[in-house]
């Protein structure tokens, strides 16, 4: 067989597209929890790219792994609620309040690397503590599977762990109730006393948290170091991964699952001769492919309707 | 009888500087239905977004049960055991209708979790004891608007409602789903609960109501026992004039046939057969009126008509032009209008300024357009004229559509079809929500419209508004036309009944 076929039907593959899969995972739960509720929220960028310094800094400064994840999530909540305050309560538009946040977070760790790690592109510098990695007992122990499903980051157990909670929530509890609620009719929802604007907050502030958890995988654990926009869009590609979900705790998976074997395959790639600006190309051509089949397929199944 | 409810000299000044009540007073009898009418923007849903506490009124005084009431939210109104059923209902589509029965006050299992198996036997023990059956668990997308009120009215005496306000609920209902709602609010009446009832068709009030409050412009016109007055009397009251309700006479001159209408077929997504080979012909001059229970192909139909819809099958020719597979641009610019039967999805843009809506479909053209610019001036007096002429109140061609009450938004679509010179007019109910004043200024129009030689193809659900305008009738069953009525002159409901419920067809 082709030596490149070969490696991409091989364990690694898959243990590869799993690891790559977690940064998209993490923010598309937390853009198609805010999406339920009847929000965009493509902020999720700036999120990532906040709580994956804050993790990289906090750990090299204090040592602690607990400390980055807490301060990470705190960054991360914080930028949310930021954005929640001036959507909900200023009453500013959600999407040019969020590029706003985009470009604000872009700035701010630039400046920060700069001030703490005296380079204007990477942490590289300072120590920053990664995740670990964990070997899940005896699955570690089968032999191909093992392979594939053993040994990941632990964040990436998290995230897909996480699919089942968003789950949970949202079908299982009464925010969640409200959540749904809030998206498909505000005015039915605030007709029985639901605090619309509560609702979006809290939405806006679980985004945050999921997008917190994928900043810090990116630099605690996808590698070991903060760089500038490292985030790389995986926001915004989050937002098609979600949308091609239908924002629902399956589809969103799957959603990200997709992207995360494109981008992976990309990787893969890399070894043959071809100019890599190709390559790189393709998580982003697929993604505006999947999205123009996406909605193709969906105005063709409402039939010209509405 | 005690009094549940006393509204003291209530004055509402909206932002905007609409007086919307002028110091209106009244007092509700405990276990009656209280009928409220008034022509459309007389004020009568702002007054009961001030009994719910959506709207605050700047003078006047509430006093519920013997005390004086602030509420400063629905919620407050709620626990003082007030629902509300909104003109558009407000319930959330892809939730259950357990669901949405108990959102807000969601049963819970450990705290944090939803406890669905109690939801719907919380849901199954209300809808129980009043007699209201629903479907616990479908989703309330998949409910016929029927359904859908009655879901509205168990979720608030779910929260224990004793006085109900029902804003326009018949608007939206067939004839066969109003009696099912007249009979539940019998039966709630008999439990002891108090019900104002807001409606246009003075029928319906006669039917149910024990008192009538008239309000015009804000202001209360008389209260009355219901008994007390006929129909024409409450109209006269609430329009302060005189109005005459007669049969329109037959159009003088029939022309050749505008719209040609030949074997349309369609199947829906669920693949089901709506349309069966819908054959007819609409005449200049005349005024095909159809009969029939909603949901019948009605609806597809009209679609098809307008282009909105694609047939399977079938021809319409439309001035002797073939029309199927053109955009709904390219039909209207062959002179067809449309009045849609839901106005708030078809009919305007809620957030745009009334003129925008009323020249949305002619904007490009000269004189609205010069070169390559609007000319707005121009389009401001314009629509000036037009809402003088529809009688649309609103503080001016500015005011965005979505601070017009429901029957001036009505006026604004009518304005708009009616005045593109149309030879042909599709008409879904083109008087739903309008109050009788600006009925019969519609149904004017429609036979200005038809003298001077358009085409009116009408469909609704009133069946008096059929007999009553039509120069001909086909009546509409499942999708099939099962009579036709070339000589309307005696025709009653009676005659058509039979054939709207299929026991009976033409051969
Ligand atoms: N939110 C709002 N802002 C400004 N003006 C409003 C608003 N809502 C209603 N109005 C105005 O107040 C007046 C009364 O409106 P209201 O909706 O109470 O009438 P209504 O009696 O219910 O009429 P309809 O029978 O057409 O429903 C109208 O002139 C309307 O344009
Ligand atoms: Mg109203």
């Amino acid at each position: 067989m082709n030596p490149l076929l070969k490696s991409i039907f091989s364990a690694n593959f898959v243990f590869a597209t799993l690891r790559v899969t977690t940064p998209i995972l993490f923010p598309a739960i937390g853009v198609a929890i805010t999406s339920l509720s009847g929000s965009v929220n493509i902020a999720l960028e700036g999120i990532m790219l906040v709580s994956a310094f804050t993790g990289v800094v906090v750990s090299a400064f204090t040592g602690s792994l607990w400390l980055a994840l807490i301060f990470g999530i705190l960054a991360g909540v914080g930028m949310a609620a930021l954005l929640g305050y001036f959507h909900l309560n200023l009453k500013a538009d959600i999407i040019i309040a969020a590029i706003a946040l985009n470009m604000f977070a872009s700035g701010i760790t630039v400046f920060l690397t700069y001030i703490f790690a005296h380079d204007k592109g990477t942490t590289s510098s300072l120590k920053s503590l990664v995740f670990p990695s964990v070997k899940i007992p005896i699955i570690d122990k089968i032999p191909v599977i093992g392979r594939m499903f053993s040994g990941l980051n632990i964040l990436t157990y998290v995230a897909l762990i996480s699919v089942i909670v968003f789950y949970y929530l949202i079908y299982k509890t009464p925010l969640g109730l409200r959540i749904r609620a809030v998206g498909q009719n505000p005015d039915a929802a605030e007709s029985v006393g639901v605090d619309v604007k509560k609702v979006k907050m809290y939405s806006l502030l679980l985004s945050g948290f999921f997008g917190a958890l994928g900043g810090l995988y990116l630099s605690m654990g996808y590698v070991s170091w903060f760089s500038r926009d490292m985030t790389a869009g995986r926001g915004f590609i989050a937002i098609a991964a979600a949308s091609i979900g239908g924002n629902l705790p399956l589809g969103t998976f799957f959603g990200s699952l997709l992207f995360g074997i494109v981008n992976t395959l990309a990787i893969f790639l890399a070894t043959l001769k071809v100019p890599s600006e190709l390559i790189q190309m393709i998580p982003y051509v697929t993604t505006v492919l999947v999205l123009a089949v996406y909605a193709i397929q969906k105005s063709v199944r409402s039939g010209g309707e509405e | 009888m005690d009094t549940i409810l006393s509204i003291r000299n209530i004055v509402k000044v909206y932002p905007n500087g609409v007086v919307a009540n002028k110091g209106i007073s009244f007092d509700i009898e405990k276990n009656t239905i209280h009928a409220l009418v008034g022509e459309n923007g007389a004020g009568k849903t702002t007054l009961m977004k001030i009994l719910f506490g959506i709207e605050k009124p700047q003078e006047g005084k509430i006093i519920y049960k013997g005390k004086e009431v602030h509420f400063k939210s629905p919620l407050d109104a709620i626990h003082n055991g007030i629902g509300m059923v909104h003109q558009h209902l407000m319930l959330a589509p892809d939730l259950t209708v357990a669901e949405n029965l108990t959102l807000g006050i969601e049963p819970r299992k450990w705290k944090v979790f939803l406890d669905t198996k109690k939801a719907v036997d919380i849901a199954k023990r209300v809808s129980e004891e009043f007699g209201m059956e629903v479907p616990l668990e479908k989703r309330v997308r998949d409910l016929p608007i029927g359904i859908r009120q009655r879901v509205e009215i168990l979720k608030a005496l779910l929260r224990n409602a004793e006085l109900l306000i029902l804003d326009e609920p018949t608007a939206v209902l067939t004839p066969q789903e109003t009696e099912v709602l007249f009979k539940t609010l019998f039966d709630l009446k008999k439990h002891g609960k108090t019900i104002i009832f807001i409606s246009h068709k003075l029928k319906e009030v006669k039917a149910i109501a024990d008192r009538v409050t008239v309000i015009r412009d804000g202001k209360v016109i008389a209260t009355e026992d219901a008994g007390s007055l006929t129909e024409h009397e409450i109209a006269e009251l609430m329009v302060g004039r005189e109005i005459r309700f007669e049969r329109i006479p037959p159009s003088p001159k029939v022309g050749a046939p505008l719209l040609k209408v030949k074997n349309i077929r369609y199947r829906n997504k669920e693949n089901v057969e709506v349309l069966k080979g819908v054959s007819f012909e609409v005449r200049s001059g005349e005024i095909l009126g159809v009969a029939g229970v909603e949901g019948n192909g009605q609806t597809e139909l009209v679609e098809i008509l307008t282009g909105l819809r694609k047939a399977d099958e079938g021809s319409i020719v439309i001035n002797g032009e073939e029309v199927i597979g053109k955009t709904p641009r390219e039909i209207r610019e062959k002179g067809v209008s449309h009045i849609p039967e839901d106005r708030m999805k078809n009919g305007v843009a809620e957030n745009a300024k009334i003129k925008e809506n009323l020249i949305v479909d002619r904007y490009y053209k000269n004189p609205f357009s010069k070169g390559m610019f609007v000319d707005w001036k121009f389009i401001t007096k314009y629509s000036a004229k037009l809402m003088k002429d529809f009688n649309v109140l609103a503080t001016s061609p500015d005011a965005l559509v979505s601070s017009l009450s429901g029957g001036n938004i009505q006026k604004v679509v009518v304005a708009r079809e009616l005045s593109m010179n149309p030879s042909v007019i599709i008409a879904d109910q083109p008087v739903r929500g309008i109050d009788v004043g600006s009925e019969e200024l519609v149904h004017r129009l429609l036979n200005e419209a038809r003298d001077k030689g358009s085409a009116i193809f009408l469909v609704s659900a009133d069946l008096d508004e059929v007999l009553e305008l039509s120069s001909r009738i086909i009546v509409i069953y499942n999708g099939e036309i099962v009579a036709r009525f070339d000589d309307v002159e005696g025709l009653t409901g009676k005659d058509l009944g039979p054939y709207m419920l299929g026991v009976k067809r033409e051969a």
